[in-house]
């Protein structure tokens, strides 16, 4: 059992919760997942590091309620635990030799976006950050990726807050004049990274996207989580929770990712009004 | 001494009718009474040779323990199975007996060998339903040894170090021990109270369990001899699903079978409220002809599916699952479209309207039919495509059970740790020695995807090695 240490809102459908896990923490890179069970019938998911601090010994993850099992864990106090708790899992991100780095986050992905953000800038790397948000409420991070970026654009879809539009403008504005970056790196909704690399292929500067299909065990057994990467007019089966999950952009099938991801939708939908109705039963 | 039975059948094994286990999770085979366990141990000869314990990758001493069911002294015959089998509960259930002990049996030149498993599968559990006296607990000898995975070589190399005195701890990566035994075996064949059972067998015996912990990844091998452990066993199984690289393998209702089973096995989707999400119903073709494809059929028939086919190349003289198997599933209503190979995965695709929810779901799956010509280096007939007999199986699910590859953590992260072209753990095979000193393997890991018995062979194999190199340290 792994204890809850802290527990924030972040947003009404974002919460932040640091685990007291040691061993992962001892081990965990910006990039890397862990797969979390919230009680002995539960299923497993993957969730992106958030953070990590090896001496206290917490992980910290950052999740949205979009399910049956976000919103079970989101109903779990500080102090109480959750069953499962495993990693770190997956390739960290490279960030080796980066110099001058372009990070774009999209809702909730900024929680991951963080992490890396941060250790570029440890390291002395030059980063730039776009972060963007379908409107002000839904905000995340803000001072965060302040502290850790030399520029922060902050954008949002219907003008609430920052920059009005989506990530792809800045990004688009800053190539239009002939900015440079080492590597752009993206995560966010699929539809996002998908635009963020379009947009970047022209410059030619290699660009990363951080992948989280449906996984199952997240050690390398099932293949639930295969992916189609376009490698020089070949296609390629990869494996996200071993491979990845970053994976070169350019090469990524994207609407096959964006497919897969639905595959269960419906099932999904169900299950979390069935578990949001059993908590409102719990309450009256 | 009571006179031997001379019949030339054994004892058939009481089963639930086909048409009535086809639709539940329930164990398919439900086990000899005690008057047939004695009527079939009275089939035994006892010969002086015993052939039969040759045959068996563990060496039970069959021999004896029949002869102790002929005295209805069925504790004293558990005691016999468990001095050289930590798991005799599961192997009476899954082992290939007719492959190993029983073709060797000399009843078999002329009828039925003994039923060598269904005896084995008896006496285990009349031992797990009767017996309450916890395992005898070695006196410690001081040394620890790390197993890393709880499928059946780790669990098999855990129990004989364990009878030895060594302080045993278990690694596993998933959230219940087992591998294998729990994440792929189906309920029906392999219940898995009987799996948690041997398991909390091996703890009552002092070994420690770790779930969670992937080794690769949360600890590495350097790691565990640094913590104090003075060998290292590998038995981390088999690794990432094969697929076939034809068109349409990635539409939204196309599984390896590892992803299947696991959703219906370990995350219990087989309920009716399941946590996790699986495709029921509807026609399903799987892929392949070995005892995984079997599983797999057979669970998604039990899912509730209308039509099930097993699509395989060759034809069924070649099919490697075990006959047992293939006649359950024949009994059950499967489809074999034998001679039959995939050439595409089908996809629904609504061109009027990009966000139709049936976009990218499975429609159907192209084969082609084939012919034997001329056997390969393993004497084996090639199957060869016969021109022009394509056509198409109407189907909505997908399963792809065609083998697996050795998983890539461990080697990625053990310096020193040869593995071969296919990534497999080079060993020594008597041993189960790999390049590292101190660092033995077995199991799925070594040999890619084989049997849960020759996986507790290789465990078995190794802990006598680590015995001995811990001795003479």
């Amino acid at each position: 059992m792994y204890r809850i240490v802290q527990k924030k809102s972040l947003n009404p459908t974002v919460t932040l919760m640091e685990i007291e896990a040691p061993l992962v923490a001892k081990k965990a890179e910006p990039g890397q997942f862990i797969i979390l069970r919230v009680d002995a019938e539960g299923e497993r998911i993957p969730l992106t590091i958030a953070d990590y601090d090896r001496e206290k010994g917490t992980v910290t993850i950052i999740f949205q309620i979009v399910g049956a099992t976000t919103e079970k864990l989101n109903h779990k106090a500080e102090g109480e635990f959750i069953q499962d708790f495993v990693g770190p899992l997956g390739v960290a991100t490279h960030t080796e030799g980066l110099r001058k780095v372009c990070i774009v986050g999209g809702g909730v992905g900024c929680a991951i976006a963080l992490p890396i953000a941060k250790k570029l800038h440890e390291q002395g790397c030059e980063v730039t950050s776009v972060i963007g948000f379908r409107s002000k409420d839904l905000l995340i991070l803000e001072d965060e990726f302040n502290a850790c970026s030399d520029r922060l654009f902050v954008m949002t879809d219907d003008g609430s807050y920052g920059r009005h539009g989506n990530v792809c403008v800045p990004l688009e504005e800053m190539f239009a004049q002939g900015e440079k970056f080492d590597q752009v790196i993206t995560i966010g909704p699929l539809i996002m990274m998908k635009f963020v690399v379009a947009a970047t292929r022209p410059t030619g500067i290699p660009c990363v996207v951080s992948m989280n299909p449906i996984m199952i065990d997240g050690t390398g057994m099932c293949g639930g989580c295969r992916l189609t990467l376009n490698r020089d007019g070949e296609k390629i089966t990869k494996f996200a929770c071993v491979d990845g999950p970053d994976f070169n952009g350019y090469e990524v099938d994207f609407d096959e990712a964006m497919s897969r991801g639905m595959m269960y939708k419906d099932f999904e939908r169900h299950a979390h009004e069935e578990t949001c109705n059993l908590f409102a039963k719990e309450v009256k | 001494m009571t006179k031997p039975n001379m019949s030339l059948k054994k004892n058939p094994m009481p089963s639930q009718e086909p048409e009535v286990r086809a639709h539940n999770f329930d164990e398919v085979a439900t086990g000899y009474t005690e008057e047939m366990a004695l009527d079939e141990a009275l089939r035994c000869l006892s010969c002086k040779n015993m052939p039969c314990v040759a045959g068996c990758p563990v060496n039970i001493h069959i021999p004896e323990f029949i002869a102790k069911i002929k005295e209805g002294d069925f504790e004293g015959a558990y005691q016999i199975i468990s001095k050289t089998s930590s798991l005799p509960a599961v192997c009476g259930r899954v082992c290939p007996q007719e492959s190993q002990c029983e073709a060797k049996c000399v009843r078999g030149i002329k009828g039925e060998p003994v039923g060598i498993g269904r005896l084995e599968r008896f006496v285990a559990d009349w031992h797990n339903a009767h017996s309450t006296e916890a395992p005898a607990v070695a006196p410690a000898n001081g040394h620890r040894v790390a197993i890393v995975g709880s499928g059946p070589s780790g669990l098999t190399c855990a129990g004989d170090l364990a009878k030895k005195g060594y302080k045993v701890t278990v690694y596993e990566a998933l959230h219940t021990a087992g591998g294998v035994l729990v994440y792929g075996i189906p309920e029906f064949r392999l219940p898995k109270a009987i799996v948690q059972k041997e398991v909390d067998n091996l703890i009552a015996m002092g070994v420690d369990v770790e779930t969670n912990i992937v080794i690769g990844k949360t600890l590495t091998i350097d790691e565990l001899f640094e913590q104090g452990f003075e060998a290292v066993f590998v038995g981390s199984g088999a690794g990432l699903p094969n697929f076939m690289g034809i068109p349409g393998e990635s539409y939204k209702g196309v599984y390896s079978a590892n992803e299947y089973l696991t959703r219906s096995n370990l995350m219990k989707s087989f309920r009716e409220c399941p946590v996790t999400p699986i495709m029921k119903g509807g026609k399903v073709a799987v892929v392949g002809g070995g005892n995984v494809a079997m599983d797999a059929a057979r669970t998604a028939l039990r899912l509730g599916a209308e039509k099930v086919y097993i699509v395989y190349r060759r034809s069924l003289e070649e099919l490697p699952a075990r006959r047992e198997e293939v006649e359950h599933a024949m009994e059950e209503g499967i489809e074999f479209k034998l001679l039959n190979n995939p050439v595409e995965i089908i996809g629904y695709n609504n061109p009027e309207d990009r966000r139709d929810p049936k976009n990218g779901f499975v429609t159907g799956m192209k084969c082609i039919r084939m012919e034997l010509g001329e056997p390969d280096e393993k004497g084996r007939r090639r199957p060869v495509p016969v021109e022009g007999s394509e056509f198409t199986l109407d189907v909505d699910t997908v399963i792809i059970a065609i083998g697996t590859s050795p998983n890539p953590l461990i080697k990625s992260t053990t310096k020193g740790l040869e593995v071969n072209r296919k990534g497999g753990i080079v060993v020594e095979e008597a041993t189960g020695a790999t390049s590292r000193e101190g660092v033995y393997a077995g199991g799925d890991a070594v040999t890619g995807a084989a049997t849960v018995i020759s996986a507790m062979g290789a465990g078995k194999a190794a802990a006598a090695a680590i015995d001995e190199y811990l001795s003479n340290k």
